[in-house]
C-alpha cells in the first residue's frame, strides 16, 4: 500500500516537473547548443551526442526536438561548494547550456557549466575565456554536490531496494513462505548467500559481510539495468561510482584482515628473509592498488562499453539511410540493438554478480585463518 | 587516460559513499537482517524437520525389522507345535495299535486256551458218559440174559437201537 502510494507520489512529481520544465525552456530557445533546424545526423555529432550521454548530466533529459528547438527534461538540484560556501540551484537556470556560455550568479559568485562540469569564474571575469585546447583559463572546477541524473538514479535504487526488501522482510512477519514481489527477491538473496558470500568468506564468517555485499550485488544490478531503459542512465558507467564502490570493498578486507593475511602479505613465512620485504611491497600493491583498480576499472568499462554499442547501433539508422535506405537500415539496426541489448540485460546480471563475488573472494582471501605450519 | 582522470567526478564520489552508506546500515537494518534471520529460521526449522522424519523413519524400520523378528519367531514355534503334536499323533496311534494288538493277541490266546480245556472237560465227560452207557447196558444185558433167553435179547436189540439214538 505504501509501496504503491510512494510510486504514484513520483509520478506525478516527475509528470509535474516535466511540464514545468518544457514550459520554462521555451524562453530559452538561443541558448541552444544545436542550431535551429540542425539534427544530429553526421559521425562527428552521433559520436558528440554518445560521449554525452555517457557523461554525468545536471538535468534529466527526456528528449529533444532540434528543429523547434525545445528540450523536454526535468531540472535537477544543484549544490556546490564553490570558493564562497555552498551554492544551491536548480540546473533548469543553465538553460540546458553546456558550453560556458550562460553565466548564473548566485551571491556574488559566477557559475558556469561546461561539458557537464560546473566551473566558477574567477573575481572579476564576465565571461569563459577558452585556450586553444578549449580548456576554461579563467575559470576553475568546484566540488559538485549536486543531485545529478547518477545521483537521481542512485536515489531511485535506493527507493527501489528499500520498497522491494522492505516488503521482504515485512513478508516474514507472516509466515515463513513470502509473497507477492518477496518470492522473486528471497531467490536472489539466497542465491547471494549461498553462492557467493558462503563458498568464498567461509561459513564462519560471512554473515558480518552480508549486507555489504547484498546491498552492492543489488545496487549494481538495478543501477546496470536502469542504465539499459530509455531512460538513459549510465550511473555505473560512471568511474567515480565504480571506484567507490571498489574503495568500500578495499576498506572492508583490509579492516577485517586476520593476522595471518598480515603475516601472509608483510612477511611472508616459508621464503628467504632478503626477499620478504619485496613480496611485502608486491602484496601491498596487489591488495591496495590493483585488486581494486581491476574492480573499478572492469564494472566502468564493461557498462560504458555496453552503452556506446547499443547508441552505436541505433546510430546506424542515420548513418546507413543513404546506401540502403531507410526500411534496411531501421531493419539491420534494429536487429543488431536488439541482439546487443539482450545480451546487455545479462551483463548487466553478470557484472553485478563479478563484482560481488570478487569482492567476497577478496574478502575471503583477508579473513581466512591459516593452519599453522 | 586523461579523460578518465577529467570524467572522474568528487562531487559524486562523496554523494555515492554517502548514499552507499546509508543504504548499506539502513537497509541492513530494515531489510538484510530480518530477511536473513528469517531465512536461517526457517532453514533451521526446515532441517529439523527432516531430521526428525529420519529419526521416525528409522525407528519405523527398527520396529518393523522387530515385528519381522518376532513373526519369524512365532512361525518356527508354531512349526515345532505342530511338528511335535504330529510326532505324538503318530506315537500315540501306533502305541494304541500295538497295545491292541497285544490286547487282541491275549485275547486269542485266552480263547484258546479257554476252548481247550472246554475240549477237555467235554471229552472227559463223553468218556464218562460213555462208561456209564456202557456199564447200564452191560447191567442191562447181563439181567436180561439171566431172565429171559429171548426177552435178553428182545432187549440186547432194544438197548442197542436206543444207544444209537444216543
Amino acid at each position: 500500500m505504501v509501496a504503491k502510494k510512494s510510486i504514484k507520489f513520483i509520478a506525478i512529481l516527475v509528470l509535474l516537473m516535466t511540464t514545468v520544465s518544457t514550459f520554462a525552456n521555451e524562453g530559452g530557445e538561443d541558448n541552444q547548443h544545436h542550431e535551429k533546424g540542425n539534427k544530429v545526423d553526421t559521425p562527428e555529432e552521433i559520436k558528440e551526442y554518445i560521449a554525452h550521454h555517457l557523461k554525468d548530466s545536471h538535468d534529466f533529459h527526456l528528449f529533444s526536438n532540434n528543429e523547434t528547438g525545445t528540450h523536454v527534461s526535468f531540472p535537477l538540484p544543484v549544490i556546490v561548494w564553490s570558493s564562497d560556501g555552498l551554492r544551491m540551484f536548480m540546473s533548469s537556470e543553465f538553460h540546458h547550456d553546456d558550453n560556458g556560455h550562460v553565466i548564473v550568479e548566485k551571491d556574488g559568485v559566477k557559475l558556469t557549466k561546461i561539458h557537464s562540469k560546473i566551473y566558477e569564474l574567477e573575481a572579476g571575469a564576465e565571461a569563459v575565456a577558452f585556450d586553444e585546447h578549449h580548456h576554461a583559463e579563467n575559470a576553475h572546477k568546484v566540488l559538485d554536490l549536486s543531485i545529478t541524473k547518477s545521483v537521481f538514479g542512485m536515489l531511485i535504487a535506493g527507493i527501489l531496494m528499500f520498497l522491494g526488501f522492505g516488503a521482504l522482510a515485512k513478508g516474514y512477519k507472516k509466515g515463513p513462505i513470502p509473497t507477492g514481489v518477496g518470492r522473486v527477491l528471497e531467490p536472489l538473496v539466497l542465491y547471494v548467500r549461498d553462492e557467493i558470500a558462503r563458498p568464498n568468506i567461509g561459513e564462519k564468517k560471512y554473515m558480518k559481510f552480508m549486507p555489504f555485499l547484498l546491498t552492492v550485488f543489488f545496487f549494481i544490478w538495478i543501477l546496470n539495468l536502469l542504465g539499459l531503459t530509455p531512460l538513459g542512465f549510465n550511473v555505473t558507467g560512471q568511474i567515480a561510482v565504480t571506484a567507490c564502490l571498489a574503495i568500500f570493498t578495499m576498506i572492508i578486507y583490509l579492516t577485517n584482515g586476520s593476522k595471518d593475511f598480515w603475516m601472509h602479505t608483510l612477511w611472508m613465512p616459508g621464503v628467504p628473509y632478503i626477499l620478504r620485504p619485496i613480496l611485502a611491497v608486491i602484496e601491498l600493491i596487489g591488495f591496495v592498488i590493483i585488486k581494486p583498480f581491476s574492480l573499478l576499472v572492469r564494472l566502468f568499462a564493461n557498462m560504458t562499453a555496453g552503452h556506446f554499442v547499443v547508441m552505436s547501433l541505433i546510430a546506424l539508422v542515420i548513418l546507413m539511410k543513404e546506401a540502403f535506405g531507410p526500411v534496411a537500415s531501421t531493419g539491420v539496426s534494429l536487429i543488431l540493438a536488439l541482439f546487443i541489448t539482450v545480451i546487455e540485460i545479462l551483463v548487466a546480471f553478470l557484472q553485478a554478480f563479478i563484482f560481488t563475488m570478487l569482492s567476497s573472494l577478496f574478502i575471503g582471501m583477508a579473513v581466512e585463518e591459516h593452519d599453522h605450519h | 587516460m586523461d579523460t578518465l582522470l577529467n570524467d572522474f567526478s568528487p562531487g559524486l564520489f562523496i554523494m555515492q559513499t554517502i548514499i552507499l552508506i546509508i543504504l548499506i546500515v539502513l537497509l541492513g537494518k530494515f531489510a538484510w537482517k530480518p530477511i536473513l534471520g528469517s531465512l536461517a529460521t526457517r532453514e533451521d526449522g526446515i532441517k529439523d524437520a527432516i531430521e526428525a522424519a529420519e529419526k521416525a523413519k528409522l525407528e519405523l524400520q527398527n520396529l518393523q525389522a522387530d515385528n519381522a523378528k518376532l513373526l519369524n519367531e512365532a512361525r518356527v514355534e508354531r512349526d515345532a507345535m505342530l511338528k511335535e503334536a504330529r510326532e505324538m499323533k503318530d506315537k500315540m496311534i501306533l502305541d494304541a495299535k500295538d497295545e491292541a494288538q497285544v490286547q487282541a493277541n491275549n485275547m486269542i490266546e485266552a480263547a484258546k486256551h479257554a476252548i481247550e480245556s472246554e475240549k477237555k472237560t467235554a471229552m472227559v465227560e463223553i468218556k464218562n458218559h460213555v462208561a456209564e452207557l456202557s456199564l447200564e447196558i452191560a447191567e442191562k444185558v447181563v439181567r436180561g440174559e439171566l431172565s429171559n433167553k429171548d426177552k435178553q435179547l428182545q432187549l440186547v436189540d432194544t438197548l442197542l437201537g436206543e444207544s444209537t439214538l444216543n
